[in-house]
């Protein structure tokens, strides 16, 4: 087996024993979205929203909870992990380079973030009926690349701190500040216009998620001044592209 | 066959020089010591070794490969035990196992490995449970797994307790006996004389000495002492007058004799022929501490007793 699918194997092993991560990244965007469900007045259609229920308008907000998590917490705290342990300076002493692990990390990562969003969806539908993403192909993209700014921001933090409490303490603020603009503490529906474009330059990108999900939720969330669907896209992409380059360009093996 | 060879090695970070001249060859086949006090350049030198670090001058030569620019034949043939060099907590043994054969073109089998280094039953244990001699263990079934010629093993046993140390030193011999050529660095002594065939004694980035343990500690002359007591009445200028004697002390009837060559044989020599029986004789044997210490100019640091775990 080459030392890549090995690796990969072993970081899925790895990271489905890290009962926190697989908890919080994982499985509770979809009890976040489960547990709102259960506020009667967030079921009720309302006529301001055009027939749409409030978490109809929110469940984005709990897929980007999963992504975030994953991307600027569990990914940059593993990194540095290993750096400090050195795992990474033992691996540069046999024949697979150490950005064999990273790699493997990123994939295993980016997997576990697919399923989380996977499960909530289908969860959605099924006991809430929010309805699957209706323009699939910009939701997949949107998604992806969305979840590649993400990654690049953690992967920048990754590469800076020097221990995993840093790592820790860094991904807990950016968790903080990208969950705000993801609308987990004021719903984006209720934010001033201002708060809201800025959110269209905020990874993961949730005005673009939202619309590419539900074109109908997307105009309630959407703003005059908003830019079109594509060109959020064409942010989120160059926005990976710099911090991803900004990442590898810091990052210290040891 | 020479299996490793490093020629006037010199490396320095910004302005602290880390080492100044270091030469010395390995043969294939041996158990090669590398000692010194912390700070004298060995791991340093490891490093340049193991194509961590690109040397500032001089030449190294793994099997007759270069570690920088034949980095990834040198990977292949060569295991490195590094000193702080870990593996994630919940990781099992035979999953760091499996996964490190897989980095390696002609992998060693991994159970057999498990066996020699007495982790079979530890296999399913996560690397988190283990303790600070099964993670050593570990460590070098690690260094081993590529099925390398020369595997170097840094500062191994540091954090044992004295019963695991023993038993990573029995382990280290075993895997000589496989044919793999050792580099083994280390700041203690009974370490170093215990296991090497020859040793380098590296002191503030040069090489003070090469040679074997046994010709390290004549070379450095070390003090000898010879403590008996006798019932017959001895006159002390029998001892005094050999020439291989320095001082002679008589304390409540107990003879200590001090001096060097062959102490132990003029001392019995001269009470044979003077006809007193020595009794309750005892040889402070010196070893190598003294000769470190002739070498270097400061006495080796003490193996620390205890265990340390996490």
């Amino acid at each position: 087996m080459s030392a890549l699918t090995k690796t990969i194997e072993v970081e899925t092993r790895l990271f489905l024993r890290d009962s926190a991560t697989v908890g919080f990244g994982v499985l509770f965007p979809t009890g976040l979205l489960l547990a709102l469900s259960a506020i009667p007045a967030l079921r009720e259609p309302s006529p301001e929203t055009g027939g749409l229920r409030s978490i109809d308008v929110w469940a984005p907000t709990a897929l980007v909870f999963g992504m975030v998590m994953i991307a600027v917490q569990h990914i940059p705290v593993v990194i540095a992990t290993y750096r400090e342990r050195g795992v990474l300076r033992r691996l540069s002493t046999t024949p697979a380079h150490p950005r064999t692990i990273l790699l493997a990390q990123m994939i295993v990562a980016f997997a576990s973030v697919v399923v989380s969003a996977a499960l909530m969806i289908l969860v959605a539908w099924a006991v809430l009926g929010i309805s699957p993403p209706t323009r699939l192909l910009e939701f997949v993209v949107a998604f992806t690349v969305g979840y590649a700014a993400l990654l690049g921001l953690g992967m920048i933090s990754a590469a800076v701190v020097r221990t995993s409490g840093a790592a820790n303490q860094i991904g807990t603020l950016l968790f903080v500040a990208l969950m705000f603009f993801g609308g987990a503490f004021l719903p984006r529906v209720l934010m001033p216009d201002l708060l809201r474009e800025a959110g269209e330059y905020i990874p993961p990108g949730l005005q673009a998620l939202t619309a590419a999900w539900s074109p109908e939720a997307g105009e309630i969330t959407a703003t005059a001044g908003g830019q079109p669907f594509w060109l959020q896209i064409a942010i989120m992409a160059g926005m990976a592209v710099v911090a991803g380059g900004i990442a590898a360009k810091l990052f210290r093996w040891e | 066959m020479t299996a490793l060879e490093v020629r006037n090695l010199h490396k320095r970070y910004g302005r602290h020089v880390a080492v100044e001249d270091v030469s010395f060859t390995v043969e294939e086949g041996e158990i090669f010591g590398v000692i010194g006090p912390n700070g004298a350049g060995k791991t340093t030198t490891v490093e340049c070794i193991a194509g961590l670090r690109t040397p500032d001058s001089g030449a190294i030569s793994v099997l007759g490969l270069d570690p920088i620019r034949d980095r990834a034949e040198v990977r292949e043939r060569l295991g490195v035990q590094l000193q702080e060099s870990g593996f994630p907590d919940a990781i099992t043994v035979a999953e760091a196992l499996e996964l490190y054969s897989s980095y390696y073109r002609n992998p060693a089998d991994w159970r057999e490995l498990v066996e020699l280094l007495g982790l079979a039953d530890k296999r399913d244990t996560r690397y988190k449970a283990l303790s600070g001699g099964q993670k050593q263990r570990l460590s070098i079934a690690l260094a081993l797994v590529g099925g390398p010629r020369i595997a170097i093993l840094d500062e191994l046993t540091t954090g044992l307790d004295p019963q695991a140390r023993r038993d990573t030193w029995n382990l280290i011999a075993r895997v000589r006996d496989t044919g793999v050529t050792i580099l083994l660095v280390t700041h203690f002594m009974d370490e170093a004389e215990r296991l090497s065939d020859r040793i380098a004694v590296i002191d503030g980035g040069r090489v003070a000495a090469v040679d074997t343990p046994a010709a390290l500690i004549a070379q450095a002359n070390a003090v000898q002492r010879v403590r008996f007591r006798v019932r017959q009445p001895l006159d002390g200028r029998v001892l005094t007058g050999l020439p291989d004697v320095t001082d002679v002390q008589i304390t409540e009837g107990r003879w200590t004799v001090t001096g060097s060559g062959q102490l132990l044989s003029s001392v019995a020599g001269a009470l044979a022929r003077a006809q007193v029986v020595a009794e309750d004789l005892r040889v402070d044997r010196h070893g190598l501490d003294d000769a470190f210490e002739a070498f270097t100019g400061r006495a080796p640091e003490s193996p620390e007793p205890l265990q340390k775990e996490g």
